[in-house]
């Protein structure tokens, strides 16, 4: 009786002891020696891991980023692959320090989850995947076709809107699991998948017979998709925020992972602040003033590991785009580091 | 009385008041329930400062939020995406209770089949239903979801080459398409006949008990039930002109629309929850009936009823007495167990409301303390009508 009653006692005094884990997580980082990252279960060119178990992807290498701008080694970094549905909460009770899978940013989860987005490193926009045999041209001719797609996503919701207003009819089945939702429209349980045009790109793959599927060219939303941090830390905020920022202006400034060596000696004042040869950058974030040259060392500029993730050269075949940089017509623009 | 109690009392050698069992065990329970007490409400405080701290929204208000995303399964109640939050609660409450009545329905009838047969003294149909019993409660229930979805009802043909199966629709691997009763005036006075023929079978079951008892003569209550049963609806059915047509699923280009879908998920979680639950209650079923003593049947064979009469009116009342406690238990797995449909897509309160719901709205505390509070009010009430059951058929002493 004494013993159950200590434990239990001491079961609550741990319970309450329990605190908030939005504290400094740059420190907890420094402590442990790795980032915890958090990404997807599998989706070939943003999180998938290789035939060799690393990870690789365009996300993958936003969390690389982050853990070479901390450590100067972008190897000091862990994934927990999680699903749709279990990604916010895995972020809000601190399993994770960066969740970098392929997340749309929307107002609500902005506002509502206890989280920030630090930024835009896909900007992508749904779309439907049909079989070649049913001849559909467009969306439009979807009515009374049963719809495959991932529960807990703006996809779920974005479909319902786009079939409502265009008042066709519809039948959604919606999985938990990526693997299950490609299973059933293989199988034929659906006419339509539909996810972000990158995602059917990638997914694509992994069907029977890829070639005999056509992506209809309406895209029925905006996702720009980032990297989430918890709200409240915001030196860990801004380390996530200009590790991307950082990619982007090494990008335009034309610093690559094979040059990089060689512009610490550049003569030009952006790229000299940028790696940190002049002024103190890094030491406001907290880390290094070598922060950006380490994740340039570590997965180059965003150009990079676009065309080595997603590009032209990969499986996926995915135009640059509204990703391009706005000087070359895109979407893809970063503050100076100034 | 009393004054010997203070006699002895006061005979008692006197005790330190610590040592006095009376007020030791007051104290610990004292002591109990404040530990309990702290726990639970340092739990809530820790729980609502770090949500408010973490800048997590909370409260109840998004129930009454536009949900916006579709369900596909609800036969009873009217959804769209425009419902509210709430409104997906019902739905998800509605789809595990469909399931779980089905499931339980289809589960006693298919676990005492087998029961009875695991005691049979047909060595081919006994070797069977043992094989069945071991074999289905040997595998975990969601690897017999998955085999059902996965590896049965996802090889159906496709939407283009559908099954058709005349008047009962069509079947392929997205639904079977059954044919969806439409009710038209005046079909609710064959409802109204259905019960009335209900009523008039429970009083005629009791009058012709009675005259048994009185006379010794019997009277074929089965026979007049069936007859009572299935002929008076069917007269007030064409006397109010047959209010009941069927609307049957039509084929467009995506394959067969309408008509009532059954989806897979549903089929697969029915299929694996039935079978699976009634290997258990074909052990429950078979462990009562052996709990009846030998000596019963030797009795009712020496009365000179027959075998099918000695089991129905003689083992069976005995034995649910011994089967109906692990039978409530069953049931509540069952119910339970139908939370697994979230691993195949089917919409039922687990998957929708804690699972969609919580996802688009984020309020994990709230979603999780009503979904759990649902089940145990579920389970709270299969309980209390099982105990009122078992009240009744245990046995009367006079």
């Amino acid at each position: 009786m004494k013993l159950k009653l200590l434990s239990i006692a001491l079961g609550a005094v741990a319970f309450g002891a329990v605190s908030s884990a939005s504290a400094a997580t740059l420190d907890d980082v420094k402590a442990k020696g790795f980032v915890q990252c958090g990404v997807s279960q599998g989706l070939a060119g943003f999180s998938n891991p290789d035939d060799k178990g690393n990870w690789t992807g365009l996300d993958v290498d936003l969390c690389r980023g982050v853990a070479a701008a901390v450590f100067g080694s972008g190897d000091k970094v862990k994934f927990t692959p999680l699903s749709a549905k279990e990604r916010f909460t895995a972020l809000q009770s601190g399993e994770i320090d960066i969740l970098s899978r392929n997340t749309t940013w929307t107002m609500s989860r902005d506002t509502q989850l206890g989280l920030n987005f630090a930024g835009v490193n896909y900007y992508d926009g749904q779309g439907f995947m049909v079989r070649k045999e049913l001849k559909v041209k467009s969306a439009l001719e979807l009515s009374g076709a049963s719809v495959c797609t991932n529960t807990g996503t703006t996809t779920e919701l974005n479909v319902a809107d786009y079939f409502r207003t265009n008042k066709l009819d519809y039948e959604i089945v919606a999985f938990e699991k990526a693997d299950e939702v490609v299973g059933a429209y293989d199988a034929g349980r659906c006419d339509v998948f539909t996810t972000d045009q990158s995602g059917l790109a990638a997914q694509r793959l992994r069907l029977t017979n890829p070639a005999d599927h056509v992506v209809l060219p309406e895209i029925i939303s905006k996702e720009p998709l980032g990297p989430v941090v918890r709200q409240g830390d915001d030196q860990w905020f801004n380390i996530v925020k200009w590790t991307h920022n950082a990619m982007l202006n090494a990008e335009e400034l034309g610093v690559t992972q094979a040059n990089v060596g060689e512009m610490m000696n550049a003569d030009n004042p952006a790229i000299k602040r940028l790696l940190g040869t002049e002024g103190a950058f890094g030491e406001k974030l907290g880390l290094g003033n070598d922060w950006a040259a380490n994740i340039i060392k570590a997965v180059g500029n965003y150009g990079e590991t676009f065309e080595r993730n997603v590009g032209e050269n990969t499986p996926l075949k995915l135009p640059r785009g509204v990703n391009s940089l706005w000087s070359k017509g895109g979407l893809q623009y970063a503050p100076p580091v100034r | 009385m009393a004054i010997q109690e203070t006699a002895s009392a006061a005979d008692e050698p006197k005790v330190a008041l610590f040592n006095d069992p009376k007020i030791r065990s007051w104290i610990f329970q004292f002591v109990l329930i404040a530990v309990i007490g702290w726990v639970i409400y340092s739990m809530v405080i820790n729980a609502s400062t770090n949500l408010e701290k973490q800048g997590i929204a909370g409260g109840y208000g998004f129930l009454a939020n536009e949900a916006g995303f579709s369900i596909n399964f609800s036969p009873f109640i009217d959804y769209s995406e425009t419902s509210s939050y709430s409104t997906v609660f019902w739905v998800g409450l509605q789809n595990t209770l469909v399931l779980a009545v089905v499931g339980i329905f289809f589960a006693t009838l298919l676990g005492f089949t087998l029961g009875v047969a695991r005691l049979s003294s047909n060595w081919i149909i006994n070797r069977m239903a043992y094989v069945y019993v071991e074999v289905l409660r040997n595998i975990p229930l969601l690897l017999q979801i998955f085999i059902w979805y996965k590896g049965v009802l996802a090889l159906l043909p496709t939407a283009k080459n559908s099954i058709d199966l005349g008047f009962m629709g069509a079947l392929n691997v997205k639904a079977w398409f059954g044919p969806k009763p439409i009710l038209a005036d005046g079909a609710g006075y064959v409802g109204i006949a259905f019960l009335v023929a209900i009523v008039m079978i429970i009083l005629i079951a009791n009058w012709a008990k009675k005259r048994q008892m009185a006379t010794g003569q019997r009277f074929p209550v089965l026979w007049t039930s069936l007859g009572l049963i299935i002929f008076l609806p069917l007269i007030v059915y064409f006397i109010m002109g047959q209010p009941l047509s069927f609307e049957f699923a039509e084929v467009g280009r995506f394959g067969p629309r309408g008509g009532m879908p059954i989806p897979p998920e549903f089929t697969a979680l029915l299929l694996a929850l039935t079978t699976y639950t009634a290997a258990f209650i074909a052990e429950i079923v078979r462990a009562g009936i052996l709990a009846v003593d030998r000596g019963q049947t030797e009795a009712s064979y020496a009365l000179g009823l027959r075998p099918g009469q000695t089991l129905r009116l003689n083992i069976i009342p005995q034995a649910m007495r011994v089967i109906i406690p692990p039978l409530t238990s069953q049931y509540l797995n069952l119910t339970k167990n139908s939370s697994l449909a979230v691993a195949i897509a089917f919409p039922d309160l687990t998957s929708v409301f804690a699972g969609t719901a919580l996802n688009q709205t984020g309020q994990a505390v709230e979603i999780l303390a009503i979904t759990m509070l649902t089940y145990l009010i579920i389970s709270i009430l299969t309980s209390m009508f099982m105990n009122w059951y078992n009240a009744r058929m245990s046995l009367v002493e006079r």
